[in-house]
C-alpha cells in the first residue's frame, strides 16, 4: 500500500471520527435541554411554592383564604383514586396479556385484538372521559365518586400494563416453558409459578409508569365531574362496628390534586398562584416517588432471577 | 433458578383474591350506593367564590355534619344539571333562559330564584395608556360589534382624538354568562361579538395580557381588577348622565350602568323542603353581606337579601325575568316582580 492511500484512509478515518463527535454533541444538547427545561420549570415551581409546603398544606381542607387553604381533599381524593385503579387495572391488565401471550390461538381474531390493543394507548384520555361518563355515571349508576374516577383511570392505564406485561412475558425464555412442560407441568403451573414471576419486574414498572401519568390526568376526571370545592373526606373503609369494612368511600364525591391545582391558578388573588406551586411541587414529588418505586423494584427482582 | 417460588405463587394467587373480591364487593355496594345527603352546587364560575366562601363558614359551622360539594360547570353547564335533578342548587351569573326554563318545566324541576350579589363588569387598560381613560357606550359598541371585525383596529378609528395604533383585544370566552352580559348591554345583543380578539375563560389569562401591553383593553368580572389594581387601570363608562369608575359605592348606588349585574343562585322546591337545604339559604343570605365583601364583589342593600329572604321562605317560584336578561334594572325591582315558570 502506498504512503498516498494511507493518508487517503487517514483522512477519511479523521472526517468519520469529526461526524462520530459532531453526533454525540448533538445528543447531549438534546439531552441537556430535554433536562434543564425540567428543572428549570421545577425550580420555578420550588420557589414559588416552597414557603407554603408543611404540615399544615397537607392537613388543611380548601379555603377561600390562600394562608389557610390546603391540599387535605385533593390529597386523600388521589390516593383513593389510584387504589381503585391499581386494583382494578393490574389483574385485568396482566390476565389480558397472559392470556394474549400464553393461551390465544394464534389467528386474525388475536392479530385483531392485539392491534386494537396497542392503538387504544394512543387514544386521547378525554375520549375515556366521556366513554366513562355514559358508562359509569349514568348508566351504571356509579355517580361522580371516586370509583368512577378510578374505573376510568384503569381503562386509561389498561392498555399500557397489557403491553408492559406482553413485553416483558416474551422476555422470559421459551426453554424454561418447555423445561416445565417436560416435567409434566400443566400451562396454568408452567404460567403462575415461572413466566409471571419471572416478568414481575417489568409488570410492576408498567404499572407504576401507568399510574405515574394517570395521577396528573385532569381532562377525563373533570367529564366524569370532579368537583372543585370540597371540605370534607369520604368515610373512613374501616368503623369500629361490625361489618368492620366499609365500603361507602368509593361512592364518595372526590376532587383531584390536579383539578385543585387548577382551580388555585384561575383565582384572582395572587396568593394562591404559590398555593398552585406549592401543590405541583407535591405533585411532581409523587410521581417521582413512584417511578423509583419502579426503578427500586425492577432492580430487585431481577436479582431474583438466576438464568 | 428462582429459590423461593412459593413468595410468587402466593403473591399471584393474592392477586386473583383480591380481583374476586373486588368484584362481589362491587356487586353488593351497587344496591347500597348514594345514602349520605349532601348538598350538591354547580355552575357559573363568576359565583364560585361567593358560594364557596358561604359553604367554608357553614361547613364550620355545622361541624361536617352536612356535607357540600360546590363544582364549576358554567352557568349553562349547571343549569342543565340542575334541571335534570342532579343537583340542589345552581350558581348563575345570568337570568334562566327560556330552553333552560322549559327543560326544567318538563322534568318537574321547579326553583327559587336568589340575587346574591352584583358583579362589575369593568374595562381595563394599560396604566400607561393616557388617553382611553374615559369612554362611552357608543365607543365601546364601535370596537367590540361584529362588525367591527377586521375594519376597526386602531384606536383612532374609535375617536379621532386618539393615537393612530392598533390596539389589542381580551375578553371573556364564548361559554360564560359574562361574556353574554358584556354583549347584550354593549351591542344590544347577547353573543354578538366580534371574534378577532384573545378570548380566555380564564381571567388571569386576560389580565396578564391588558397588563403586558400598553394598547391592549379587555374586560372582566370586578374581582380580577380589584386584585390587579396595580397593573391595570379601569376605565370609566358613561352611564347616559356621567363618568363612572366601577367601585363598591357606584355599583351600590346604581351609578355604575350598564355594565353591573346581578348574579343569583337557583335553589330546587324540591331540595328545599330539606330542613339543610333551607338552613344552608338562611345562612347564605344572612351572612352575603360581609362574605360578599370579602372576595371582592358587591353586595345588595340589606333590604334586599331580607326581601329575597321572605321570597324564599314564601316559595316564590320561577323566574323574575321570563327567560331573557334585560341590562339595568334595580335589584329591589327584580325581587318584587311577579315569577314566571
Amino acid at each position: 500500500m502506498d504512503d498516498t492511500k494511507v493518508s487517503e484512509i487517514r483522512q477519511m478515518i479523521i472526517r468519520h471520527k469529526r461526524w462520530d463527535r459532531l453526533f454525540a454533541l448533538l445528543g447531549l444538547c438534546a439531552m441537556i435541554l430535554g433536562v434543564l427545561t425540567l428543572t428549570v420549570l421545577f425550580a420555578d415551581l420550588l420557589i414559588d411554592g416552597a414557603h407554603r409546603i408543611g404540615v399544615d398544606f397537607f392537613t388543611s381542607f380548601p379555603s377561600r383564604k390562600p394562608e389557610s387553604a390546603g391540599i387535605l381533599s385533593a390529597f386523600v381524593g388521589t390516593c383513593l383514586v389510584m387504589l381503585v385503579t391499581v386494583v382494578t387495572a393490574v389483574p385485568l391488565g396482566v390476565a389480558a396479556a397472559v392470556y394474549l401471550e400464553e393461551y390465544a390461538p394464534r389467528n386474525w381474531m388475536t392479530d385483531l385484538i392485539e392491534i386494537n390493543v396497542s392503538n387504544l394507548a394512543g387514544v386521547p384520555s378525554i375520549i375515556y372521559g366521556l366513554l366513562a361518563l355514559g358508562l359509569f355515571v349514568y348508566a351504571l349508576d356509579f355517580g361522580q365518586s371516586i370509583l368512577s374516577a378510578g374505573l376510568t383511570l384503569a381503562l386509561l392505564i389498561l392498555p399500557m400494563v397489557i403491553v408492559a406485561t406482553r413485553e416483558s412475558i416474551r422476555a422470559v425464555p421459551g426453554s424454561i416453558r418447555e423445561a416445565a412442560y417436560a416435567v409434566g407441568a400443566t400451562k396454568w403451573q408452567t404460567v403462575s409459578s415461572h413466566v409471571l414471576p419471572y416478568s414481575t419486574g417489568g409488570i410492576l414498572t408498567g404499572v407504576i409508569i401507568g399510574l405515574a401519568r394517570a395521577i396528573g390526568e385532569t381532562a377525563p376526571i373533570i367529564t366524569i365531574g370532579a368537583l372543585t370545592f370540597i371540605a370534607f373526606l369520604p368515610p373512613a373503609p374501616i368503623m369500629a362496628e361490625a361489618p368492620f369494612i366499609s365500603f361507602e368511600w368509593l361512592f364518595a364525591p372526590f376532587t383531584v390534586m390536579p383539578i385543585q391545582m387548577f382551580n388555585w391558578l384561575s383565582r384572582p388573588e395572587e396568593a394562591f398562584q404559590s398555593n398552585a406551586a406549592a401543590a405541583g411541587v407535591i405533585l411532581i414529588a409523587m410521581t417521582l416517588a413512584m417511578n423509583a418505586l419502579a426503578i427500586w423494584l425492577r432492580y430487585r427482582y431481577r436479582k431474583r432471577i438466576k438464568w | 433458578m428462582v429459590h423461593d417460588t412459593d413468595f410468587f405463587r402466593r403473591f399471584t394467587l393474592n392477586m386473583i383474591t383480591k380481583h374476586i373480591l373486588l368484584a362481589t364487593s362491587l356487586l353488593t355496594l351497587v344496591s347500597t350506593a348514594n345514602a349520605a345527603s349532601n348538598i350538591k352546587i354547580d355552575g357559573s364560575s363568576t359565583v364560585y367564590p361567593i358560594t364557596e366562601a358561604v359553604v367554608e363558614e357553614f361547613q364550620k359551622l355545622k361541624r361536617g355534619k352536612v356535607r357540600l360539594t360546590v363544582g364549576i360547570s358554567g352557568t349553562g353547564g349547571g343549569f342543565k344539571k340542575f334541571c335534570r335533578g342532579e343537583i340542589d342548587i345552581a350558581d348563575a351569573s345570568r337570568p334562566i333562559k327560556k330552553s333552560e326554563m322549559d327543560a326544567c318545566k318538563k322534568a318537574g324541576i321547579r326553583y327559587v330564584e336568589i340575587p346574591v350579589a352584583y358583579d362589575a363588569l369593568t374595562i381595563v387598560i394599560h396604566p400607561d395608556n393616557t388617553w382611553a381613560r374615559h369612554m362611552t357606550v357608543a365607543e365601546l359598541k364601535k370596537m367590540w360589534e361584529p362588525s367591527a371585525q377586521g375594519k376597526i383596529k386602531k384606536w383612532s378609528d374609535i375617536n379621532p382624538k386618539w393615537p393612530d395604533h392598533e390596539f389589542k383585544l381580551f375578553g371573556a370566552g364564548t361559554d360564560s354568562g359574562t361574556f353574554e352580559y358584556f354583549t347584550e348591554a354593549v351591542n344590544g345583543k347577547p353573543r354578538a361579538s366580534r371574534g378577532d380578539y384573545t378570548a380566555s375563560e380564564d381571567d388571569n389569562v386576560l389580565v396578564l395580557g391588558v397588563s403586558r401591553n400598553k394598547h391592549g383593553l379587555g374586560y372582566f368580572g370586578y374581582a380580577y381588577y380589584a386584585e390587579n389594581k396595580n397593573k391595570l387601570r379601569a376605565v370609566a363608562v358613561h352611564n347616559g348622565k356621567s363618568f363612572v369608575l366601577p367601585s363598591t359605592e357606584t355599583v351600590e348606588a346604581g351609578s355604575y350602568q350598564p355594565l353591573a349585574r346581578p348574579i343569583f343562585i337557583y335553589v330546587s322546591a324540591k331540595s328545599m323542603a330539606r330542613p339543610e337545604v333551607k338552613e344552608f339559604v338562611h345562612f347564605y343570605l344572612d351572612n352575603a353581606i360581609q362574605l360578599v365583601k370579602e372576595v371582592k364583589y358587591v353586595p345588595l342593600p340589606a333590604s334586599a337579601y331580607a326581601m329575597a329572604r321572605k321570597n324564599f321562605d314564601g316559595q316564590k317560584l320561577g323566574t323574575a325575568f321570563g327567560g331573557k336578561n334585560e341590562v339595568g334594572l334595580k335589584i329591589n325591582e327584580i325581587l318584587a316582580r311577579k315569577a314566571h315558570e
